[in-house]
């Protein structure tokens, strides 16, 4: 009897590491998106000032909140990690 | 390719006011002035712990705001490379705080999951439509800019330098 615990205990230990690295690789995955999307979006932003310094306050502005808008989808993913993994 | 293409973005810095920051303050002024109504909403939905969780997640998204604009506007004083690296590790650097803050509080009495989560995502992307749309219409309509003195965000234009000499 004692060893059919052990076994249902080790099968629910199992059960939770699996169901955190689910969740961590989802949380995790949701954030290299949004890094490559920032990455490439400052990377333009860069340019364009570079190349015409004269709107640089324009392009300074735009880039702000396309980094804002890309970001909210790592908030997104975080907050559904959340969700799953603590309600 | 023009003379201004050949520009090298690594040494460029930006001088005089940033319009990252101007933005920031903006929406961290948006973000406080619909504090009030959201706490409510939270109250009616989930009590008073729906209030307090409410109240907590808009401090952590004008936080972030706030954060975002003034690692930027920092970066960019110094040179634009440094900018692009903010604007990467920067990103990495507050969702790791974000993180942090809500694993914190998450065991805490006065905390609702749900409405912590939703207030994230539903006031960081509201605050920044109205944003945009804020900013678009001062873009597509110039004679809607906000006066200076009264409201100066977007108004004002900073210049681009450069740090040291070509080689």
């Amino acid at each position: 009897m004692s060893v059919l615990a052990q076994i249902a205990q080790e099968a629910s230990d199992l059960q939770n590491i699996e169901a955190a690295g689910g969740a961590g690789m989802a949380y995790g995955l949701a954030a290299i998106g949004p890094g490559i999307g920032i990455g490439y979006l400052v990377g333009q932003a860069v340019q364009a000032m570079a190349r015409q310094p004269e709107s640089a306050g324009q392009v300074q502005t735009t880039m702000f909140l396309g980094i804002a808008f890309t970001e909210a989808l790592a908030l997104i993913g975080f907050v559904v990690f959340i969700l799953l993994k603590f309600v | 390719m023009t003379s201004a293409a050949t520009n090298n973005a690594l040494t460029m810095s930006m001088e005089g006011p940033s319009p990252a920051m101007q933005v920031g303050k903006d929406l961290a002024r948006r973000g406080v002035i619909i504090t009030p109504a959201m706490v409510v909403l939270g109250a009616l939905g989930w009590g008073a712990g729906g209030a307090w969780s409410v109240a907590y997640g808009l401090s952590i998204v004008i936080a972030n705001f706030l954060l975002a604009s003034w690692s930027l506007a920092w970066a960019a004083r110094i040179s634009l490379a440094l900018m692009a690296g903010m604007a990467m590790f920067g990103f990495l650097l507050r969702l790791g705080l974000i993180t942090v803050a809500v694993l914190v509080v998450r065991n805490a009495s006065w905390v609702e999951l749900v409405p912590l989560g939703l207030t994230l995502i539903v006031t960081h992307l509201g605050l920044l439509f109205w944003e945009m749309r804020f900013v678009s219409a001062s873009l597509a309509f110039p004679g809607l800019k906000p006066k200076p003195g009264k409201d100066a965000s977007h108004v004002s234009s900073p210049t681009i330098s450069e740090t040291k000499e070509h080689q």
